[in-house]
């Protein structure tokens, strides 16, 4: 590997550190710290390219935060820049998370904690619900998607396996696409 | 072979979720809840740690179990081993499929397939994360089962309230941040906690 490129690798990894390190609740809550670094700062990508990067981020599988580092480490430096730049992301939580777990356990055995815990238990279903009211005003609103979810919840309140539910609603999406467009070319 | 379990389910987990973050709790719940690795209590505690903590939820809660169960099968080494397991386990589909899909960028971008896969895609999410919190819920609010008793415990009461107070503060304020929401319950719980200890 050529040293230019290696230098851009660390680069990126070091970049991706720094946002995997800074981002609490994930997800979108990276978009400014994405910006800042890689469009202000390493002038890697630009600022409207961003945008696109999160749909595409958006509609693959897996956290926002290891689609946008794969992406742009892939288009500046290739496989290697993917990887470094992943795995810069991944680092901070890996290493903080794997301290806070040796000690998590004996930490909720004190009275005070089990407390408060009583008390944040009750509050993350808030935050779980606000994430739910983000999530539901960016969804298309129409006939298809409340029957999506509807039959989704239905399904999963029953107990179906998700995975299941998840494979059948995109084929339901896909279907309804090809269905539309074939009205479309009717008329 | 406990790591090579953490590494398939988390990597089932990274594959099936669409949306990132909350829209796993769905899949982590039927995965680790059925293979016990975890009680409803134990990740409902660890949604506020992960919240608290820098970095994606899905890597949080991937490092956490992994060296849980890790730990339990090797000790120190299998803490190491396992939370490393799980956690390329939820990264390696992203990465796979990203490398793909920047290759084909253009191809991608203006695919309309993906486009209406997608468009039953995000309903579902959204509906799994509903019946999270059904179940969130039940597993909060009536850990022992739903009674009439359980309406005017104590407990109850209280975290109706301080549910009722967050929500309130999330819907109210804008932009508030996830950790003074954590902070918050927390606080209150704890008062919660020892005027019961005190006047009940």
């Amino acid at each position: 590997m050529k040293f230019s490129k290696f230098k851009l690798c660390l680069q990126l990894f070091c970049s991706f550190f720094k946002i995997g390190l800074f981002t609490f609740g994930g997800g979108m809550a990276m978009i400014p710290f994405i910006q800042r670094e890689t469009v202000e700062k390493h002038s890697w990508i630009e600022e409207g390219d961003i945008l696109e990067i999160l749909a595409i981020s958006e509609s693959t599988p897996g956290p926002i935060a290891i689609n946008t580092a794969t992406f742009i480490g892939y288009q500046k430096a290739g496989v290697f820049g993917s990887a470094a730049a992943t795995f810069g992301v991944v680092l901070p939580s890996f290493v903080i998370i794997s301290v806070i777990s040796l000690f998590l356990k004996q930490f909720m055995d004190i009275q005070a904690v089990k407390y408060a815990f009583a008390g944040i238990r009750a509050g993350v279903i808030a935050l779980v619900i606000k994430a739910l009211i983000k999530l539901f005003k960016g969804c298309k609103k129409n006939l298809i998607s409340y029957i999506i979810i509807a039959l989704a919840f239905i399904t999963a309140v029953l107990g179906v396996n998700v995975i299941i539910i998840i494979v059948c609603a995109g084929v339901i999406g896909l279907a309804s696409l090809l269905i539309s467009k074939k009205e479309g070319e009717k008329k | 072979m406990i790591f090579l379990e953490l590494f398939y389910t988390f990597f089932k987990i990274g594959l099936f979720t669409f949306g990132g973050g909350y829209a796993m709790i769905p899949l982590i719940q039927s995965e680790v809840m059925e293979k016990s690795w975890a009680t409803s209590e134990e990740l409902i505690n660890f949604i506020a740690v992960a919240e608290s903590t820098p970095g994606p939820f899905a890597i949080n809660i991937a490092t956490y179990v992994g060296a849980e169960q890790g730990y339990e099968f090797w000790g120190i080494a299998g803490r190491f081993l396992g939370s490393a397991c799980a956690t390329i386990g939820v990264v390696l589909p992203s990465f796979i499929i990203i490398l793909i899909v920047a290759r084909f960028y253009l191809k991608f971008k203006n695919n309309k397939y993906i486009a209406g896969a997608m468009s039953g895609l995000r309903p579902a999410a959204i509906a799994l994360i509903m019946s999270a919190v059904v179940s969130m819920s039940l597993s909060v609010f009536f850990p022992q089962g739903i009674s009439l008793d359980a309406f005017v415990s104590y407990d109850f009461i209280t975290s109706v309230i301080i549910f009722a107070i967050m929500l309130t503060l999330i819907l109210c304020v804008k932009k508030i941040h996830p950790i003074a929401l954590v902070g918050l319950s927390a606080t209150l719980g704890i008062a919660a906690g020892y005027a019961e200890k005190l006047f009940v």
